[in-house]
């Protein structure tokens, strides 16, 4: 017999004797609390930087000279770019634009100092950014091996409440990542260090209507 | 469940090795206190707290009832999404089939996620008889391991060590691993992890095969999911060629949207944090993007015998969250190694002698690990209850009666030396038997709890020594639950 039928085997015998089990009660709420589209976009900036991310907030327009601006605070000499990346986001002076290159060693990631992508959704009860692979975003590796990540949330569009109404608008086929705020231990007493192996600084940008 | 446990003394000899231990002691007082009480803030946050807990139950419930079904529609959806599943019914199967993959491989060495279901099988100690070096990644986990020690929390696993036994750890066994510790390491934490960040980074960076568990198995979709902190397992779980999954068949949960409850709960009740920084789902392969090779080993190991017990098999519902420890007296003052398995504290108590059964000494005596106090019950996101599972099993121990052991009910025969305890049972089940009698005397205690002397006086004094008398709550939980459940919210 294998061990897929033995296990089976003594699943179905264990629980020969049972009733049906109960329906799941659904009565939990969908949402805590009703917030304007205002509202809710504060309290992702709110709850983002509860957790260490930095948090910024521009229009469309004013984009490019944000996200320069923070690339040469940090001293930014490479930037990796999903290859779905608005072109307009990045100025084409500023850093070395790297591409997002199946070839690329680990190790190559690893040289690069900043990274650039939108995501799928945000989170505002959680303080949650949702990135999914799509062409903005790239493949999971980019945004997780060089040591800072400038993450674009376009609001009010792609902000929701709540866990509950994430959920239904993400695609389990497609790898996703739910961040919320940047890597960080408690393991030694119990005192938060950010930043072990994820991206060190998270700085989430806030695009839309100001 | 591992060698390493073998031979380790029951628990009341090992807990009062612990006790005496003041540096643990106060480590552990520490630690528990400080998630306890963020745990309570993060949980105030959410008015519908008692209904995700009621339904992360139901689900849980649900699952199991049906899990036959569930499993193999998890391996279709699985297969389908381009990965391997592998059914393991014991230890030795798991650590076989994870053995053989890696050697496939080609490979020598694994990068690993925390799992407290490869810790629950010995794998690192199978792969290394393999010559396969096994690298432990969290933080906590790489603590233990230099240390060569053993885990003592489930969430914290270095819980017990303070950041100047970590610096000495840290200096006199990361070289030997791979790359040292920068000289000078100072204790600060900070400093503490960027010595961890770069004596792992040329491991993720050149990992070709990593090992993994999940806290989650979505059936409908095949999706897999890791919660965690540091970015270990983001790293573990996409860099890698190949990634192997070793994961306890109870962690399956029928649809994606059951997911909405336990990522509201999970996290609250382990870390106190609304969410934790970093959780993972993946379905199978995806082409570009993260391993080209998934394998899935679905792990028994004593669950199905666990599903036997009708009583027993809640301890099932365990979404290893830990906060059942965090709140626990017990495990404060006697610490996780005094359980002598990988799950420690109230639940350990509860799932150690069921998925190993009670046949020997340590694990006979872990079911009296416990105060019954009922802090646990109340704060489990999965409403285990976990006292009613101890008064179950100390039956067993005491009294015998029917198990299933490896798919066979058998008849066990009461354990020796208990003829004290099986009188204390039948006073218990009298009682237990009679909740009138025992609501009366819970009342009792809370209205003379003021009265309650912090140590004991005359023959009791050597008991309160290495312990400190539980308080006495204001309300009995009894009260205190007819009271919330009978208010509408
Ligand atoms: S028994 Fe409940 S409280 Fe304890 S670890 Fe499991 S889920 Fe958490």
């Amino acid at each position: 017999m294998s061990s897929k039928d033995r296990i089976l085997g003594r699943i179905r015998r264990a629980l020969r004797d049972d009733a049906p089990a109960a329906p799941i009660p659904r009565d939990y709420l969908p949402v805590h609390g009703a917030r304007t589209p205002a509202e809710r976009v504060d309290l992702l900036a709110a709850h983002l930087a509860e957790y260490r991310a930095v948090v910024h907030r521009t229009d469309e327009e004013a984009l490019p000279a944000l996200l320069t601006r923070l690339l040469a605070e940090r001293g930014a000499r490479s930037v990796l770019v999903p290859p779905g990346l608005p072109a307009h986001w990045l100025p084409a002076q500023g850093p070395a634009r790297v591409p997002d290159r199946a070839e690329d060693t680990p190790y190559r990631l690893d040289r690069v100092d900043s990274v650039v992508s939108g995501c799928a959704l945000a989170v505002a009860e959680t303080g949650t950014i949702v990135l999914d692979g799509g062409p903005d975003q790239g493949r999971r590796r980019i945004t997780l091996i060089p040591d800072h990540h400038i993450c674009v949330v376009r609001v009010p569009g792609q902000v929701v409440d709540s866990v509950p109404q994430a959920l239904p608008l993400l695609d389990p086929a497609r790898p996703l990542t739910w961040i919320s705020g940047p890597s960080a231990t408690s393991d030694i007493e119990l005192d938060r260090v950010e930043g072990v192996h994820g991206p060190r600084t998270l700085e989430v940008v806030l695009v839309g209507p100001q | 469940m591992t060698g390493t446990y073998l031979g380790m003394p029951a628990f009341p000899e090992a807990a009062r090795e612990a006790v005496r231990d003041e540096v643990l002691r106060a480590n552990l007082r520490h630690a528990t206190h400080t998630i306890r009480d963020k745990r309570a803030r993060a949980v105030a946050e959410l008015a519908d707290w008692d209904r995700l807990r009621a339904a992360g139950k139901a689900v849980k419930d649900h699952t199991l009832r049906h899990l036959d079904r569930y499993l193999l529609q998890l391996e279709a959806a699985v297969t389908a999404a381009g990965g391997t599943v592998h059914w393991a019914a014991d230890a030795d199967e798991a650590n076989r089939i994870v053995t053989e993959l890696v050697l496939a491989t080609g490979e020598r060495e694994v990068v690993k996620v925390k799992s407290m279901a490869t810790q629950e099988i010995g794998l690192n100690e199978a792969l290394e008889a393999a010559g396969i070096a096994a690298y432990e990644t969290d933080l906590a986990e790489l603590i233990v391991q230099l240390g060569h020690d053993r885990p003592s929390h489930i969430l914290v696993p270095a819980i017990h060590r303070n950041r100047a036994e970590i610096r000495d750890i840290f200096r006199a066994e990361m070289g030997s691993w791979g790359r040292p510790a920068p000289e000078p390491l100072g204790d600060d934490p900070r400093e503490l992890a960027e010595a961890a960040r770069l004596h792992l980074r040329e491991k993720f960076l050149r990992a070709k095969v990593a090992v993994s568990g999940a806290n989650f198995m979505v059936a409908e979709t095949g999706t897999m999911v890791v919660l965690e902190s540091e970015g270990n397992g983001r790293m573990c779980l996409t860099l890698p060629e190949t990634l192997i999954s070793v994961v306890g068949i109870e962690k399956t949960v029928p649809t994606f949207r059951d997911l909405e409850i336990f990522l509201q709960t999970l996290p609250r009740s382990s870390t106190a944090e609304r969410m934790n920084p970093y959780t993972t789902m993946w379905t199978g392969t995806t082409a570009g993007d993260g391993p080209a090779a998934f394998h899935l080993v679905l792990l028994d190991n004593g669950r199905s015998d666990t599903l036997a017990d009708e009583t027993g098999r809640q301890a099932l519902r365990c979404i290893r969250c830990s906060a059942c420890l965090n709140v626990c007296p017990v495990y404060e003052r006697a610490g996780g190694h005094a359980y002598g398995s990988v799950y420690p504290g109230p639940i350990g108590a509860v799932l150690s002698p069921q998925l190993r059964g009670t046949g020997s000494a340590i694990d006979a005596s872990l079911p009296y690990a416990s105060t019954l106090c009922g802090a646990c019950y109340e704060v489990c996101p999965v409403a285990i209850d976990i006292p009613e599972v101890l008064v179950h099993l100390r039956e067993r121990v005491v009294q015998g009666g029917p198990v299933t052991r490896d798919g066979v009910r058998v008849t066990l025969r009461p354990a020796d030396g208990h003829t004290a305890e099986r009188a204390a049972m039948r006073a218990a089940r009298l009682l237990l038997d009679h909740p009138g009698a025992l609501r009366a005397g819970e009342r009792l205690l809370a209205r003379a709890r003021r009265l309650a002397p912090r140590r004991l006086p005359g023959a009791g004094r050597a008991w309160t020594d290495s312990r400190e008398l539980p308080t006495v709550p204001a309300e009995s939980f009894r009260d205190w639950w007819a009271r919330e459940r009978s208010t509408p919210r």
